[in-house]
C-alpha cells in the first residue's frame, strides 16, 4: 500500500512579476518502510519536494496524497497533526533549540501529544538509546558536536515513531566517520521499525545506503532506480 | 507547556533579560511614582486639614464667601452655644474655634516711637486651655527661641520678622487694626517665643496669640472666625464628613439668613476638591503614558528577539505545532515575562517607597516662594493598591508589545 502518491504535481514560487517553476509534472508514490533519496544538483527542487511532502508547503497544481490526507486540502490543523503525529523531520543544521538540554528537545516533540509524563520518559529514553546518546541527556546542543547534534535531531524525529521521516542534507555539515554512523542509525530504524525514510542529498555517502535513488533535475524527474 | 516555556526563559537570559528590566523599571516607577503622589496629595491635606480647614469647618454664609479677605464683622457668634450642641451632636468629634485676622505690626524703640512695620497675619488658637490645638499645628517643635503663650498678653511671632527687625524675647509689638467692630483696634504684646514652621505660607509675617486675647482685643466675645471639627482619630473620611456636613447644614444652615452657620468639608476649601481630582487623574495618565512607553520598548526589543527566534518557529513549525499555538506561547511568554517582571519591580518598588514614606525628601527650598500651603518635606505613602497596580502596566506593555510584533 502507497502511503505517499504524488501524481502531476506542480510547485510554482512567484518572482518579480511572473513565477519560477520548481517542480514540474512530478508523478511518485512511496510505500511503507522505503529507504530513498531525492538526489540533484543545487536548485532541482529537492527540499521544495520534501517540504510539499512534510506539508510545511502546498502544491499549486496536482496532487500529494500523504497517509491517505490530500495536502493541498489539509487546514492548517489538520497539517500541524499531521506533521506532529506521522512526520519527522531533519535539518541540514540540526535545528535543536539552544536553550533546552538534549533530553528536553526530545521530549518537545511529544509535548504537543495529550501523553503522560511518565510515557513521554520512556520514550524519550528508548529514542536516545536507539541514537547512543543517553549519557548527553543534560547537556545543551551548544556542547555537542556535530555528529551528537544530529543524532539528537533524529531521535527527536523517531520519538513519536512517526510513519515517515524526511532528512534534508542530514550530512551535509558531517565528516564521513559521523556521516555513516547516523546513516547506519537510520538505516537499523528504517529496518526495525519500517519506517519511510526519504532524504534530499548530493552526498556520494548518503547514496550508498539508499535503496532507492529518484534523480530530480530543472523540477523534474529524470530517473528513478531501485538499488 | 508552561513549565517548558518557563525554563525556556529563564535559560536564554538574552531573551528576557532586556523584557524584565524594562518592565520593571514601568512598573517600579509606576509603584514609587503613586506612592509618591499619593504621600504627597495627603501630606497636603494633612497639613490643609490642621492648619486651615479641618476635617469639616463652620463659618458665617457670608464669611464663606469671603474669607480670604478675613472679613471680622462678617464672624461667627454665638461659638461656646455652638460648640456645645456640636459636642452634643457628634461625639467622635472635637470642635475648636480659631480666629483669622490681618493688621499691621509694629515695633517700638526705647522711647516707643515706631522703629519697624510690617503686615502680620494673625492667627488666635486656644493656647490656654488645649494642649491639641498646640501640637495638630506643631507648634512647640517649630519654636526657634522661647515658649508658647502662657498668659494673656503674650504672643509668638515669626522668626523671620523677628530677626529682620532684631526683636528678642520679652520685647514689645504693636499690632493695629480694626475690630469686629470697626473701632480701631491698637494693643501690645510681649513677644513670648519665636516660630518658623517651615512654610513659607505661615511665616510669612506671622503672629499667633490665645483666642480669648483675640476675642478682647477685637471686640469678639463669644465669637470667632470659625469653628474647625475634627474626627478623634485623626484620619479624614469624607463619607463621615458629608454625613456631618448634610446633617449639620440642614439644622442649622438657612438659606434666607447669612449670618446663619454653614458647614463644609475639608474638600470645599480652598480649591481642594480640584487638587483631589487631579491626584486622581495623575496617576492614571502616568499608568497610561508607562503603558505606551514600555510597549514600544518591548515591541523594539520583541522585533529583535522574533528575527532570532526565526529558526525557532521553523522547528516548532515542522515538529507539528500549529502556528495560532505558537503565537499563544509567545503570548503566555510575554505575561510570564510580564509577571515576573511586574514582582520584581513591585517588590523593588515597594521598597524605594518605604524609603520615602520613612525618610522623605526636604524640598522647602524649591517651594520657598509657593503661596499654597505645602509641606516642607515630602514623602511617599505606602497604600494597599500599590501591591497590585504595577501589574496593571507591566502586564499590559508586555502582551501589547509582543502581540505588536506579530
Ligand atoms: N520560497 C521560494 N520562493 C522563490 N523561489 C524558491 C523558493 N523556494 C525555492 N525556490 C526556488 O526553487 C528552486 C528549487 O529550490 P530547492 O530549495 O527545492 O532546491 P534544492 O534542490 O533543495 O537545492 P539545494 O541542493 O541547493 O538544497 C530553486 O531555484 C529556488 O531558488
Ligand atoms: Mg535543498
Amino acid at each position: 500500500m502507497d502511503i505517499i502518491k504524488i501524481t502531476d504535481l506542480v510547485k510554482k514560487f512567484p518572482v518579480g512579476n511572473g513565477h519560477f517553476t520548481a517542480l514540474n509534472q512530478i508523478s511518485l508514490t512511496f510505500g511503507e518502510g522505503e529507504f530513498a533519496g531525492f538526489v540533484g544538483p543545487s536548485g532541482s527542487g529537492k527540499t521544495t519536494l520534501l517540504n510539499i511532502i512534510g506539508s510545511l508547503d502546498t502544491p499549486t497544481e496536482g496532487n500529494a496524497i500523504v497517509l491517505d490526507k490530500s495536502i493541498s486540502e489539509l487546514s492548517h490543523k489538520q497539517s500541524a497533526k499531521l506533521r506532529n503525529q506521522h512526520i519527522g523531520f531533519i535539518f541540514q543544521t540540526y535545528n535543536l533549540l539552544p536553550v533546552y538540554t538534549v533530553y528536553e528537545n526530545v521530549e518537545f516533540a511529544l509535548l504537543l501529544q495529550n501523553l503522560s509524563g511518565s510515557v513521554r520518559k520512556k520514550a524519550v529514553l528508548e529514542a536516545l538509546e536507539w541514537v547512543g546518546l543517553t549519557d548527553k541527556i543534560k547537556s545543551k546542543p551548544a556542547q555537542l558536536s556535530g555528529g551528537e547534534s544530529q543524532r539528537v535531531a533524529i531521535a527527536r524525529a523517531m520519538v513519536k515513531k512517526p510513519k515517515i521521516v524526511l532528512a534534508d542534507e542530514p550530512t551535509a555539515n558531517l565528516d564521513s566517520k559521523n556521516s555513516h554512523n547516523i546513516l547506519q542509525t537510520m538505516l537499523k530504524l528504517n529496518e526495525e521499525l519500517k519506517t519511510t525514510f526519504i532524504f534530499a542529498t548530493h552526498d556520494e555517502k548518503v547514496m550508498k545506503y539508499l535503496k532507492r535513488k529518484i534523480s530530480l533535475a530543472d523540477g523534474k524527474v529524470v530517473g528513478d532506480e531501485m538499488i | 507547556m508552561i513549565s517548558f516555556l518557563l525554563k525556556g526563559i529563564l535559560r536564554d537570559r538574552s531573551r528576557s533579560l532586556l523584557p524584565v528590566i524594562v518592565v520593571s523599571l514601568g512598573v517600579f516607577l509606576t509603584i514609587v511614582m503613586s506612592a509618591w503622589i499619593k504621600g504627597i496629595f495627603s501630606e497636603v491635606i494633612d497639613m490643609n486639614a490642621k492648619f486651615t480647614t479641618g476635617h469639616v469647618k463652620v463659618m458665617t454664609r457670608v464669611y464663606a464667601e469671603n474669607s480670604n479677605q478675613m472679613p471680622l464683622d462678617l464672624a461667627l457668634l454665638g461659638v461656646n452655644e455652638l460648640k456645645q450642641n456640636l459636642e452634643k451632636d457628634y461625639t467622635d468629634m472635637e470642635w475648636v474655634c480659631r480666629i483669622n485676622f490681618g493688621g499691621l505690626l509694629d515695633v517700638p524703640d526705647k522711647n516707643g516711637e515706631t522703629r519697624a512695620q510690617g503686615p502680620a497675619a494673625g492667627k488666635a488658637i486656644d493656647f490656654f486651655n488645649n494642649p491639641k490645638e498646640v501640637e495638630r499645628m506643631n507648634i512647640v517643635k517649630s519654636i526657634v527661641d522661647g515658649t508658647i503663650p502662657k498668659k494673656p498678653g503674650e504672643a509668638i511671632i515669626s522668626h523671620e520678622f523677628a530677626e529682620k527687625f532684631g526683636l528678642g524675647l520679652g520685647q514689645k509689638v504693636t499690632l493695629f487694626g480694626s475690630t469686629m467692630n470697626g473701632s480701631m483696634l491698637f494693643k501690645t504684646f510681649t513677644v513670648c517665643g519665636t516660630i518658623r514652621f517651615g512654610v513659607t505660607m505661615l511665616d510669612r509675617g506671622a503672629i499667633l496669640i490665645d483666642i480669648s486675647d483675640a476675642q478682647l482685643a477685637l471686640d469678639m466675645e463669644n465669637g470667632s472666625t470659625e469653628m474647625l471639627g475634627f474626627f478623634n482619630d485623626g484620619e479624614y473620611d469624607k463619607l463621615k464628613a458629608t454625613e456631618v456636613v448634610d446633617a449639620f447644614n440642614t439644622k442649622y444652615s438657612k438659606q434666607n439668613d447669612e449670618f446663619s452657620p454653614q458647614m463644609f468639608r475639608l474638600e470645599q476649601q480652598a480649591g481642594l476638591e480640584e487638587y483631589l481630582a487631579m491626584a486622581e487623574n495623575m496617576g492614571g495618565i502616568m499608568i497610561t503614558f508607562f503603558i505606551i512607553a514600555m510597549s514600544i520598548v518591548l515591541w523594539n526589543t520583541g522585533l529583535l528577539g522574533g528575527l532570532r527566534r526565526y529558526t525557532e518557529y521553523g522547528i516548532r513549525l515542522a515538529l507539528g505545532e500549529e502556528k495560532k499555538h505558537i503565537y499563544m506561547t509567545m503570548i503566555y511568554e510575554a505575561i510570564l515575562i510580564g509577571i515576573i517582571g511586574s514582582i520584581i519591580g513591585t517588590v523593588l518598588g515597594l521598597g524605594m517607597s518605604y524609603y520615602l514614606q520613612e525618610v522623605g525628601v526636604d524640598f522647602s527650598d524649591i517651594t520657598k516662594n509657593i503661596n499654597m500651603m505645602i509641606p516642607p518635606i515630602y514623602r511617599a505613602a505606602i497604600y494597599p493598591d500599590l501591591f497590585y497596580i504595577g501589574f496593571i502596566p507591566g502586564l499590559v506593555a508586555m502582551t501589547l508589545g509582543n502581540a505588536l510584533v506579530r
